[in-house]
């Protein structure tokens, strides 16, 4: 199984920043959700970022809301989730994340569920909410079971913090380039140079940026202030919705725009 | 942050990154004025004069003739904006002004929190913003729009079920985006630390009073005091006079809706299973995959799938004891105290005294009850109305 370590080497390499889609596994179904993902490989996705759907998403803006009640209706759970994931695998041997809110991974037991994403060839999980200082809840059970750990950093932690974080992750830093939840915007924050600035001097741990990157010049730019990785979640969850009733044109949509930031990743060496 | 913010293995911060350093400073905030002399004087003052603090204790005759025990109602829909909500949101409201932010947020259900903290925006000059789900806005249009008179936005939640477990998801959205100017005034003594530890902090009063009112008018402390349990908010506040009180019996009655078999309630420490919403650990009403359940109960400020960590810890160690009441037995409470005492009971206070009306003929004519009356009953005439209609 590839693992961020050996992706992100490989990239460094090449002097290139990760693409890294989000998706909600089972939105709208199971197979069309299938159908994108490995549409979105194709198109040139490095890294995988995928939500299991909860009812509450606090964390979440109204588009990735929406393809959470999409998934939720035609049954997603978490035992639907990992046949998704081995479905994948067997495409593309490709690093996948997981993104969740706690209650799912509580309910399930939280041993289990690691031991259940390693076998299905998950890399790590991330989990909205729950922050650095209740960690150890899963980062004992996710190192046991051969997991990388993936934490968030937002605009407003301070540097102390960042450490704090940066010396749990083994993954990546999940950075949240905005306050606020997620959701595609027009203009992308200008505090981010700075806080992938702040990050790199803190630690060797790759840096990915996402929230509210929704055109091929965000990425660049993300990419160019030293990113590691660009995550894009609710620009192309955006044209999922859009497009519910046909999905050929869904598909090409989605092809099309992650081609084009791929495009604009390439000619931007970091 | 200082403290864990745990009550046994309940509550915490299971918030996202993005809202640790605003509870952070909330934490340190509160920490820092709670027992500050001229914070407290302040507080003291405007709970006197503006809420009109302290509430009686009153002892319902004729009321405690029906049920055949002795019932004492502390009279907190007697405060100003008709329920104890005022008492923490003239804490939090002050703290707001002490840590210099000058917009306040707030999620309602009944819409007596938002009414609550729409006046005390009125009364700092603060912006105010309540979030309310759009059954409840349908429901409680009256307090919809004194909220709208008091100055404050009123924002309409349409996810979900339009109740209040969206109103805080929306809420808790919007601050993410602004927390820098920005001050989330929580109406119950639940979601993230330091919150619940801050609303039992302001409605403490209602035990503290209670109590002393029990020693100074009946010579004795009651035998059980009896709440309504939403969040819990009410409840903590008076239970927290009487814990050291070890016979004094706490009782909390959760909104059983149509009824628990029907699985259309908000029991959710009688039927819950322990789950994470909100930024705590609690009793959660969930699905055995996690997804949370929607709420079903008469009243909208009980229509909650959580509970505050305490509640949860009184409930383990058992010096609480919670049950359910159902919509039929709670409107038959409200309409018995109506007419035996010409108080209308707000349907949420109304929960309690149904578990009242229940131990009817099982309790000795000299047992004490001590019921926390939170609200009072205008906001739900017209809900009552229309399930009761009067003959003539």
């Amino acid at each position: 199984m590839k693992t961020y370590k050996q992706l992100f080497s490989e990239l460094s390499e090449l002097k290139r920043s990760a693409l890294i889609p989000f998706f909600v596994i089972g939105d709208p179904d199971f197979e069309t959700s299938l159908r994108i993902v490995k549409t979105s490989i194709d198109a040139g996705a490095d890294v995988l970022e995928l939500g299991i759907p909860f009812s509450d998403p606090i964390a979440d803006g109204p588009t990735i809301q929406k393809a959470d009640i999409r998934a939720r209706n035609c049954g997603m759970n978490i035992q639907k989730a990992m046949e998704f994931v081995r479905k994948v695998k067997d495409y593309r041997d490709i690093p996948i994340g997981l993104l969740m809110y706690y209650n799912l991974i509580y309910q399930y037991g939280t041993e289990k569920f690691f031991k259940d994403c390693y076998q299905a060839g998950v890399n790590s999980v991330l989990v909205a909410d729950l922050s650095i200082d209740d960690a150890d809840e899963i980062t004992s059970p996710a190192a046991k079971a051969g997991l990388d750990t993936v934490f968030m950093v937002t605009p407003n932690t301070d540097p102390k913090r960042m450490k704090l974080i940066a010396s749990k992750t083994t993954g990546f830093i999940y950075t949240v380039s905005v306050l606020g939840v997620t959701g595609s915007r027009e203009k992308l924050s200008d505090t981010i140079e700075g806080l992938v600035g702040k990050l790199k001097k803190l630690t060797d741990v790759p840096v990915c940026v996402g929230f509210g990157i929704s055109k091929p010049e965000h990425a660049a730019a993300v990419a160019s202030a030293g990113a590691d990785g660009v995550i894009i979640g609710s620009k192309i969850v955006g044209l999922i919705e859009s497009n519910l009733g046909n999905k050929e044109k869904m598909l090409a949509e989605i092809s099309t725009f992650l081609g084009d930031v791929k495009v604009a990743l390439e000619h931007q060496s970091n | 942050m200082k403290y864990k913010g745990r009550f046994g293995d309940y509550g915490g911060f299971y918030v996202p990154e993005v809202l640790m350093a605003v509870l952070e400073e909330l934490e340190e905030a509160f920490y820092r004025f709670y027992e500050d002399e001229r914070f407290v004087s302040e507080l003291a003052k405007l709970s006197k004069d503006y809420a009109g603090r302290p509430s009686p204790l009153y002892h319902a005759k004729r009321f405690s003739e029906y049920v055949g025990f002795k019932v004492y109602l502390k009279r907190e829909d007697l405060l100003h904006g008709g329920a104890h909500k005022v008492n923490n949101t003239l804490g939090q409201g002050l703290l707001a002004k002490y840590m210099g932010k000058n917009k306040l947020i707030a999620e309602t259900g009944a819409g007596q929190h938002g009414l609550a903290t729409a006046m005390i925006g009125a009364l700092f000059g603060m912006e105010t913003k309540i979030f309310m789900g759009v059954i409840d806005i349908e429901r409680q249009s009256v307090n919809v729009h004194k909220m709208k008179l008091c100055g404050a936005e009123v924002i309409p939640i349409e996810g979900g079920t339009g109740t209040l477990k969206d109103a805080i998801n929306d809420a808790l959205r919007y601050w993410t985006a602004h927390v820098t100017d920005t001050f989330y005034l929580f109406g119950s003594a639940c979601g993230p630390h330091p919150y619940p530890t801050i609303v039992k902090h302001f409605q403490s009063c209602i035990g503290k009073e209670a109590r002393q009112q029990c020693l100074d008018q009946i010579g004795k402390l009651p035998d059980m005091v009896v709440a309504c349990v939403g969040g819990g908010s009410n409840a903590i506040g008076i239970f927290s006079g009487f814990m050291d009180d070890k016979d004094v019996k706490l009782i909390g009655v959760e909104a059983g809706g149509r009824s628990l078999s029907s699985g259309k309630h908000a029991a959710t420490l009688v039927a819950g299973k322990v789950g994470i919403l909100h930024g705590a650990k609690s009793y959660l009403l969930q699905d055995k995959e996690g997804q949370v359940h929607e709420t079903e109960s008469i009243s909208a400020g009980l229509d909650y799938p959580a509970v505050g960590p305490e509640h949860c810890l009184l409930k383990d160690t058992g010096r609480a004891e919670y049950v359910a009441a159902e919509d039929s037995d709670v409107l038959d409470a409200f309409e018995l105290l109506s007419k035996t005492e010409g108080i209308l009971p707000a349907l949420e206070s109304s929960h309690a005294l149904a578990f009242l009306c229940s131990q009817k003929g099982k309790l000795d004519s000299d047992t004490i009850a001590v019921v926390n009356l939170s609200g009072r009953g205008d906001k739900d005439v017209s809900i009552v109305e229309e399930r009761r209609p009067l003959e003539n």
